[in-house]
């Protein structure tokens, strides 16, 4: 019987022929990822070995990772502390593999990994932190554990009791309408599959569209695969995966792809047309409530949020720098753009990007999680609204329980930046040729023309489908 | 986040449900107590805070499923979690749960528990994963 790709990467990881859904295996770690959670990790470690009268040792130092990126800089004396904690561990412990607060090598963990290339395909990759999904763009099985679970991978190299997981397999054909992306493409997934859908779950993503997509994008949709409970998102490596660790992540020597067979067993197949699909939007207060830009354009907007590990890369900041070149963004919005690492940073600054956003009115934050999990800077407002790029929208995912988010991809971010509500990007397109013709000194003006013709619509209440 | 640790206190159990955070918070809730929690309990993050903070206010889950991460969490701290889809049950019930089914003593009906996978028992029976893997460990020193 044929196996899905993660199939086969656990059999070989375990060290058996073949595995199936629902075996038990222990599968030896390639690459174990850790943020300021190490901190946890390393009391849950010291644990482990307490009254056994063995020193404490870490498997293989060189494949484990620690990236500072969820309080960056540190914001309280606390988190300073905590950092400066797992520093002494790395040191002690020759941790190569650590990013710190940098302008150069720093950033958030999930851009970090594949960028440095660290992540190969094949690999399995544990992470403490959910959106760990995101490396299967690389053709890796790579999943979120606990900081305990973490502890003990680091103690025997290897996780144990994992159940391997059923496979969704979506296939994916059409090529997506302007102003149409990858973002769009997994919220609307989410809203099929529910955020329950796909719990203890892997989507294996095909299809043409995915084979023509940018590690850029497949890295956006095996991040949010989670939103949708899936234990991992993954994308079978193909050319483009080893044109990325190449030229992209500077990568050495041969790339081996793993492949699923051609009779692999699937638990469920989806088909999705990108064709026709419109820009999506995640309405409060989750991920799976969502809907069709048009059922909820017009909503005013207190602040936008463009960055993070699922949107935070250069090709989102291209678009939306197109967007707002040479425009101002609307008054009464502020707009919060955080690059993914620092060298998406520095190859926007290169590019000109950052100069635009800046010029337009957009605060351009260094590369960390930010406003995204609201524990660090960019909080809201009581009921004050956020349209972001991230990809969490619970009940005080931003710092406050009685404001709102809600989830989009880059380029609506950047056309609501510039009117205020949730703007269609293919209209506010149209819009601005049309009145850039009539006022073209200040580009400002149409805007707030736009914002009088369009005035928001009622405010809808969506209720919570889900528990916590 | 890294900044709690499991002697700490979170500052709230539940996002959303303040009354039930106010009442553990106050701890009016005796030990032992039964959350009855709905689809896809935990669903979010894979910070084990969210399973250390029921842990310390020691109350046991019955839901209709979990989210993994979550679970797997609540196996490796040893909160105990039992997968039951059709319990119902109202505030202040007496329940009793055996390995197979989830009684509701007030209602008198029982319902059938969905159990853990073999392997993931070994964990639980260990007293959480801390202690199994220190066994492994100690298992693999002896080797060497």
């Amino acid at each position: 019987m044929g196996m899905t790709v993660v199939e086969k990467i656990l059999a070989r990881a375990s060290g058996i022929p073949s595995v199936k859904a629902g075996d038990v295996v222990e599968p030896k770690v390639d690459f174990a990822m850790s943020h300021e959670n190490t901190a946890l990790v390393m009391n849950q470690f010291q644990e482990i070995y307490q009254g056994t009268g063995i020193t404490p040792e870490i498997w293989d130092p060189q494949k484990i990772g620690i990236i500072f990126d969820h309080r960056v800089p540190a914001e309280s004396p606390k988190t300073a502390s905590n950092q400066k904690k797992i520093r002494e561990f790395v040191a002690a412990n020759a941790i190569a593999k650590f990013h710190d607060i940098r302008g150069d090598v720093g950033g958030i963990c999930h851009q970090v990994l594949p960028e440095n290339g660290y992540v190969r395909p094949g690999n399995v990759v544990v992470g403490t932190d959910s959106h760990t999904t995101s490396h299967g763009a690389l053709g890796a099985f790579a999943f979120g554990i606990g900081a305990t679970e973490m502890a003990s991978v680091w103690a025997l190299g290897a996780v144990l009791n994992v159940e391997v997981p059923a496979t969704i397999k979506v296939n994916v054909k059409g090529k997506f309408k302007k102003y149409v992306g990858p973002k769009d493409l997994i919220l609307d997934i989410i809203g099929i599959l529910t955020a329950e859908g796909a719990n203890f779950k892997v989507i294996e993503f095909h299809g043409p569209t995915i084979k023509e997509m940018s590690t850029s994008g497949r890295l956006a949709i095996c991040n949010m695969a989670v939103e949708a409970g899936a234990t991992s998102g993954i994308v079978p490596a193909d050319r483009e995966t080893v044109r990325y660790l190449l030229k992209e992540a500077r990568v050495r020597g041969k790339i081996e792809m793993v492949k699923p067979d051609k009779d692999a067993v699937y638990e469920q197949v989806i088909d999705i047309d990108v064709s026709t699909l419109e820009p999506q939007i995640a309405c409060p207060h989750t991920v799976d409530n969502v809907k069709p830009i048009n059922e909820v354009k017009g909503v005013r907007v207190n602040q936008i949020v463009i960055g993070s590990c699922t949107n935070g890369r250069l090709d989102d900041l291209a678009i939306a720098a197109m967007i707002l070149k040479d425009k101002k963004i609307a008054q009464g919005t502020r707009m919060l753009i955080f690059p993914a690492s620092a060298r998406i940073f520095n190859q926007a600054l290169t590019k000109g990007y950052i100069g635009t956003f800046m010029k337009a009115g957009a605060v351009v934050m260094n590369s960390g999680c930010g406003p995204c999990l609201g524990v660090h800077e960019g909080a809201l407002g009581d009921g004050e609204v956020a349209l972001s790029t991230t990809n969490r929208n619970f009940k005080g995912r931003m710092g406050n329980p009685k404001s709102e988010v809600y989830l989009c991809s880059p380029s609506v971010a950047a056309a609501s930046a510039l009117t205020g509500i949730i703007t269609d990007p293919r209209i506010w397109q149209r819009l601005f040729i049309h009145l850039a013709t009539i006022f073209p000194p200040t580009l400002s003006i149409p805007a707030a023309i736009w914002q009088l013709f369009c005035r928001p619509k009622r405010r809808n209440l969506h209720s919570p489908t889900s528990t916590i | 986040m890294a900044t709690v640790l499991p002697t700490e206190t979170p500052q709230f159990a539940f996002a959303d449900i303040n009354d039930l955070n106010d009442l553990l918070k106050s701890k009016q809730v005796p030990a032992g107590s039964i959350i009855v929690g709905g689809k896809n309990f935990g669903c979010g993050s894979s910070r084990e805070q969210a399973v250390s903070a029921l842990k310390g206010y020691e109350l046991i889950l019955v839901a209709k499923n979990f989210a993994r991460i979550f679970l797997q969490n609540s196996i490796n701290l040893g909160l105990q979690t039992v997968t039951c889809p059709t319990f119902v049950a109202v505030n202040d019930d007496i329940v009793e749960i055996t390995p197979t089914v989830v009684v509701n003593v007030t209602s008198g009906k029982s319902f059938p528990v969905i159990p853990l996978p073999e392997a993931r028992r070994a964990i639980v029976e260990a007293g959480g994963l801390i202690p199994y893997t220190r066994k492994r460990v100690m298992a693999k020193a002896r080797v060497s």
